[in-house]
């Protein structure tokens, strides 16, 4: 008996659940309600997803999602780095504590978010201190972006720290004994050898931040619509199911491609990050 | 020299902890608040935590959470680990193309899982509710539980299983008692993931089901509403029950360690 | 003599409470050629690291040429070191890996290319400058890391246990060419291992350690001739040793025979340890020798045949010859005066099988 006959339930799940949903976006993004009721296959749908309006929303997701990646990348990169210097014999515990928040439901971080930011809540008495009355810091690109930094830090600090910690310490004495102080050690060693870490970080940040949009919904209000939210909506408000699949088509191949580029980036013996 | 450095690493690192958890800390203290508000202390109350517990429709979403993520996380695990096993003894070229085709669903922005499934589902004229919604977690959690099996397999020394087959043991048990035990970490830690992944959801839920909430969809729809202390309550207890998990895992996995360092 | 360029004293350094070095007192000369041998966890990797500049001693003094260097970092130091795993940087290909250190003080490019290709060619591999690290072999891999440290011009190069990881023929070629290379170059070599055999080779003067300390300090003739105490003698070489006695200047006591010997200076009937060498004992015919016993077994081993030659119940030789003698034939056994070897008797422990196993790979 052939042991490969073991994945068969799983390939007969990921036909049906994986495969088949795929081809039935595609069929709808393909397709328009036709007057009589049935369905007519038309690519009007494709030709209206790239209309500057539309494109203009996934711009501006891509955009804010950038910065929230580089402002990740800004706090995250040192703690990663001063948890592993040789100053913290308590690095592998003080990591935990780190990546703790992503434990907690992320609906519940972002409703954290909204709670602190809200105009009763506690930054908006303390700010009243210094005479600043109805600070609006909520529903705004600002509150979107804090929202994505606070949800996504520790999965830009996990990957960091994981690269950083595999360092062979041998490699950090051997520049020593070549004469490399500590800034050139970094620069030299550390720095170089962080950087698969750095890349894993990046897309596990920048991909679910492109595409989010509860995070949006909550702190942006619907003045401030991501992509995520734009085909939330087509779907559940504006009811145009065909539409929702095209735009969601269009996310689903650029998020592809895009991993698939950033794959050839990494560090890959580990084939899925997990290990 | 070396202290003062020491001292703004250490300054650094607590700015970022108090980034991180003074929300939360917030949610925590207000919690306790009696009055409404999140900013105005009013007294220490109890009562938002008796309102949380007698909210029928918190307490249905949290009971459906944690049995779909328990069922998702089984179920996935089992397929997952027998997916697993049968991907690495497969052909090189079958097996780089089944493990492709895996990462999709990883990769996939998780708005278009959920479309793709809730889309699925109606064509197939399944009404949208519990089952469909296990049906779903089931779906997302089995890649990672494969993730982590494989690379056990991997490390695994070849010929151990047939080591076994030559001491005499049929494959089956071999399997069983030789293979498993190997990739258990492997296993457990790509059902806790699937369990995290299931507790954590919220887009793909969203999408496909009707009816029957959990605990994600629940507190957004909350959220959306504004301000809600039950939610604090909540959050606190939910804070605890991780912080305690953690601190049992840790002092069990020390007392590993030191049985071990007793014994040698 | 040469002078001092290394000079340690009274250094002591203990980890989690264990004693590593315990006040240890050594020199190095200029272009001496020192190795540094025990068993693993004897502290000689201890020692290399003070030198080096990777560990702090909580006690004593390092010098070097005179001067007191303990607080100076390791990038500050004169000397250079090539590691036991090579570390090499993963990141960067041959070229970028041995120019390293003079990247790092900004030397004229043209400079480096040509220091590059000297060392590769000093070191055998001429025209390896782009490849990538982790397709070279062990041997090439150890090669490049020694290259990688001459390259800074040290005045002491530290090699700890470089050829541990190598198959037996490529490290009897590696020792050949790092001796060549010491003498060449003129550099002061401190090397570390744990085989008795590389050390003797290589060696200009031996340094056997035990426990934190040293046992003996001395040219690899004297050691082996010579040995201080049983641990030593057991250490270096195979040998036979046995207790006795020194009944007076010139005469000892063992295995219920008197001998004569060529030691002197120990007091009337003092209690010694006698070491005889097993390519010292001659096997003859059993109605002629000094000593008498049965062959327990014969190994041939090459060069020699390995005999064990049973005396009596708690007494056994073991003894190198050409010829061979069937297992069960009574024998005799002939001791010349010089093949005796007396030291004065000591409670050091020999080493033990896991102290010498472990040697492959630990940290002390």
């Amino acid at each position: 008996m052939k042991r490969s006959v073991f994945a068969t339930p799983y390939l007969i799940w990921m036909a049906i659940f994986i495969l088949v949903p795929l081809g039935i976006i595609v069929y709808y993004a393909m397709t328009a309600a036709a007057p009589d009721g049935g369905v007519v296959f038309t690519l009007d749908n494709l030709i209206k997803a790239f209309d500057p309006l539309y494109m203009g929303i996934l711009g501006r997701s891509v955009w804010l999602a950038f910065i929230a990646t580089c402002v990740c990348l800004l706090i995250g990169y040192p703690v990663a780095l001063i948890l592993t210097s040789r100053n913290f014999k308590k690095g592998s515990l003080l990591i935990i504590l780190f990546v703790l928040p992503m434990w907690m439901n992320f609906l519940l971080r972002t409703y954290a978010l909204i709670n602190i930011l809200d105009n009763g809540g506690v930054v908006a008495q303390f700010l009243g201190l210094f005479g600043i009355q109805n600070p609006k810091l909520l529903y705004n690109t600002f509150a979107i972006i804090l929202g994505l930094v606070y949800n996504y830090l520790p999965f830009m600090i996990l990957p960091i720290y994981s690269a950083m910690v595999k360092i062979d310490h041998g490699l950090i004495e051997a520049a020593e004994d070549l004469g490399a102080n500590s800034w050139n050690v970094f620069r030299r060693v550390r720095f170089p050898l962080s950087l698969p870490g750095v890349v894993s970080g990046i897309t596990m940040v920048f991909m679910p931040a492109v595409t989010t949009f509860a995070v949006s919904r909550l702190l942006g209000g619907s003045n401030f619509m991501m992509y995520g939210d734009v085909i939330e909506n087509q779907f559940f408000f504006m009811r145009d199911w065909h539409f929702g699949a095209t735009l969601s088509l269009v996310m689903m191949v650029l998020m592809l491609v895009s991993s698939f580029i950033f794959r050839k980036y990494q560090d890959d013996d580990s084939g899925g990050m997990l290990w | 020299m070396v202290k003062v450095k020491s001292l703004f690493q250490k300054g650094y690192l607590g700015l970022v902890l108090l980034f991180l958890y003074a929300p939360i800390a917030t949610l925590i203290i207000f919690s306790f608040n009696a009055g409404k508000t999140m900013g105005k202390w009013s007294g220490f109350s109890l009562k938002w935590y008796e309102q949380l517990f007698q909210d029928p429709s918190l307490m249905s979403a949290l009971s459906t959470t944690l049995t779909i993520a328990v069922l998702s996380a089984l179920i996935a695990t089992v397929i997952g680990t027998l997916a697993a096993i049968g991907i690495h003894s497969m052909r090189k070229r079958t097996r780089s193309l089944v493990e492709t085709a895996t990462y999709i669903p990883m990769l996939n922005p998780d708005i278009v899982t959920g479309i793709s499934l809730m889309l699925l589902f109606l064509f197939l004229r399944v009404s949208l509710g519990y089952t469909t919604l296990l049906l779903a977690h089931i779906t997302f959690n089995i890649p990672y539980v494969i993730f982590s099996v494989l690379p056990k397999l991997r490390q695994m020394p070849q010929n151990l299983y047939e080591a076994a087959l030559d001491l005499g043991c049929k494959p089956t048990r071999a399997m069983w008692k030789i293979i498993v035990p190997q990739i258990m970490p492997g296993i457990v830690t790509g059902a806790i993931f699937a369990l995290t992944l299931s507790i954590d959801d919220f887009v793909v839920s969203y999408f496909t089901t009707q009816g029957v909430s959990n605990l994600s969809i629940a507190i957004y729809a909350m959220a959306r509403r504004g301000i809600s202390p039950k939610i604090n309550a909540l959050s606190a207890i939910i804070f605890v029950s991780i912080v305690t998990l953690l601190l049992i895992v840790n002092i069990r996995a020390n007392r590993v360690q030191n049985g071990k360092e007793k014994k040698a | 003599m040469a002078d001092k360029i290394i000079d340690l004293v009274n250094l002591t350094k203990s980890f989690d409470g264990e004693k590593a070095l315990d006040g240890v007192n050594l020199y190095v000369r200029r272009r001496e050629f020192i190795t540094l041998l025990g068993p693993s966890g004897c502290g000689k990797t201890t020692l290399l690291r003070l030198i080096a500049g990777f560990e702090k001693p909580d006690d004593g003094d390092i010098l070097f040429e005179g001067q007191r260097i303990n607080d100076l970092p390791p990038y500050k130091r004169r000397v250079n070191t090539v590691f036991q795993k090579y570390s090499l940087f993963p990141h960067m290909n041959v070229y970028d890996n041995v120019a390293f250190g003079l990247t790092l003080k900004k030397k004229d490019k043209k400079l480096i290319d040509q220091k590059v290709r000297e060392m590769l060619e000093l070191v055998n591999l001429s025209g390896f400058e782009k490849r990538e690290v982790e397709s070279l072999s062990g041997g090439q891999q150890q090669r490049i890391a020694i290259a990688r440290a001459l390259i800074n011009e040290p005045e002491v190069l530290l090699l700890d246990e470089p050829l541990a990881a190598l198959d037996l023929k490529l490290r009897k070629e590696m020792q050949l060419e790092l001796k060549k290379m010491q003498q060449q170059l003129g550099i002061t070599f401190v090397f570390v291992t744990h085989d008795q055999e590389e050390a003797l080779t290589m060696s200009d003067t031996i340094v056997v350690m035990n426990k934190g300390q040293i046992v003996q300090i001395g040219t690899p003739v004297d050691i082996y001739n010579e040995p201080i105490n049983a641990y030593v003698a057991d250490f270096i070489g195979e040998s036979n040793i046995l207790p006795g006695v020194m009944l007076e200047d010139y005469k000892c006591r063992f295995a219920g025979q008197e001998f004569i010997c060529v030691d002197r200076g120990f007091s009337r009937n003092e209690e010694v340890e006698i070491v005889l060498r097993p390519e010292d004992l001659d096997i003859t015919p059993n109605d002629r020798g000094m000593l008498h016993g049965v062959v327990e077994s014969i190994l041939f081993m090459g060069v020699h045949y390995e005999i064990r030659v049973r005396l009596h119940e708690d007494l056994e030789f073991t003894i190198h010859s050409t010829d061979y003698v069937a297992e069960g034939t009574p024998v005799g056994i002939d001791i010349e005066p010089d093949a005796i070897h007396v030291m004065k008797a000591s409670d050091m422990p020999l080493a033990t099988e896991e102290e010498l196993e472990g040697a492959a790979d630990y940290e002390a």
